[in-house]
């Protein structure tokens, strides 16, 4: 099923941490609370499993299917976002890390696919958010403490999913 | 073919000010930029120099100097398999706070089209940053042993 899809954005960072422990970070939701801007993950340990992300008061903001479920390897579902509602329209994508010891520290490679051809407006969303949430996973991992960093969706993002039927 | 360009974003637990001594500092580099040791008076129009164990790594230009904000420079790779064959691209590093954290923006570009150097260099940005981003925040360095053969590999399937 994975076939259709292309990656269009790629983030790699280097974590000095065994790679349990990354494995940990993007599939614990007590971690992913600290890294993730107070989202919690829950994952059904398998493939074919579901896959939510919820907001601190409850609210789905993504969901999906597990795809790949490989501790502590290689973790793939599919991402569709359900709130803000506007962003309900966009085709679900796939979101794919990958984790490989690469010395004393591990290579964590974030890969994000689409099914269509998604414009570059669209697409910028991922590509500011992916590097500040890896940059505060790495900072967890490594000092105990993750980063504060502010941001909200690009506007022609925004804008180009208004545009979308 | 269009031109590549390399786009490589890190936040880093640290003051823009000490963001910009690691970058031009000898010392500081030669240890988390795996034993490449900067030197440059970085006056615009001067020379830099990476050095590691003695042997030319990168040479190139200053462009721009302006802490702790903007450093550009032209990079070119005299390490294997490049051997400073290839013209010099140009490096612009970008450096905001944020909150209790600073934004890094490294965007490389100026390639040929046909750059070989672009492959090295997107394997090699992601972890001199994440290193950068270890030393500033935890005082430890990510020591690359796998870095020379991943070089090396990358070269022989751009070479095949």
């Amino acid at each position: 099923m994975t076939a259709r899809f292309t990656p269009k954005t790629v983030y790699v960072t280097y974590i000095a941490a065994p790679p349990d422990k990354v494995w940990q970070a993007l599939t614990s939701s007590e971690l992913t609370r600290k890294y993730f801007w107070d989202r919690t993950v829950k994952i059904e340990p398998k493939v074919g499993g579901a896959f939510t992300l919820r907001f601190p008061d409850g609210r789905v903001n993504v969901q999906g299917k597990v795809v790949d479920y490989d501790p502590p390897r290689k973790l793939t579902y599919t991402w569709q976002v359900e709130w803000p509602e506007e962003f309900r329209r966009l085709p679900e994508c796939l979101v794919s890390y990958e984790i490989a010891p690469a010395g004393e520290a591990v290579r964590l490679t974030m890969t994000e696919s689409h099914s269509w051809d998604v414009p570059e407006a669209i697409l910028s969303g991922g590509r500011m958010g992916w590097p500040a949430i890896l940059s505060s996973l790495k900072s967890l991992l490594e000092t105990g403490k993750p980063l504060s960093i502010a941001m909200e969706p690009p506007r022609d993002m925004i804008e180009a999913i208004k545009k979308l039927k | 073919m269009s031109k590549p360009v390399f786009v490589y974003v890190t936040y880093i637990a640290s003051t823009p000010e000490k963001v910009f001594k690691a970058l031009t500092d000898t010392d500081a580099t030669a240890k988390f930029w795996f034993g490449n040791a900067v030197t440059s008076d970085w006056k615009v129009g001067s020379p830099v120099k990476f050095h590691r164990e003695g042997k030319l790594i990168v040479s190139g230009k200053v462009l721009e100097h302006d802490a702790p904000r903007r450093l550009s420079y032209t990079f070119q790779s005299h390490h294997e398999p490049h051997n400073g064959t290839e013209k010099p691209s140009r490096v612009v590093i970008d450096l905001e706070q944020q909150r209790d954290q600073v934004k890094l923006t490294v965007t490389h570009d100026d390639f040929t089209p046909d750059s070989k150097v672009f492959a090295s260099i997107s394997n090699g940005w992601p972890l001199v940053l994440s290193s950068l981003k270890s030393y500033l925040e935890t005082n430890r360095v990510l020591y690359a042993p796998w870095y020379e053969e991943q070089v090396k590999r990358e070269a022989e399937k751009a070479a095949s």
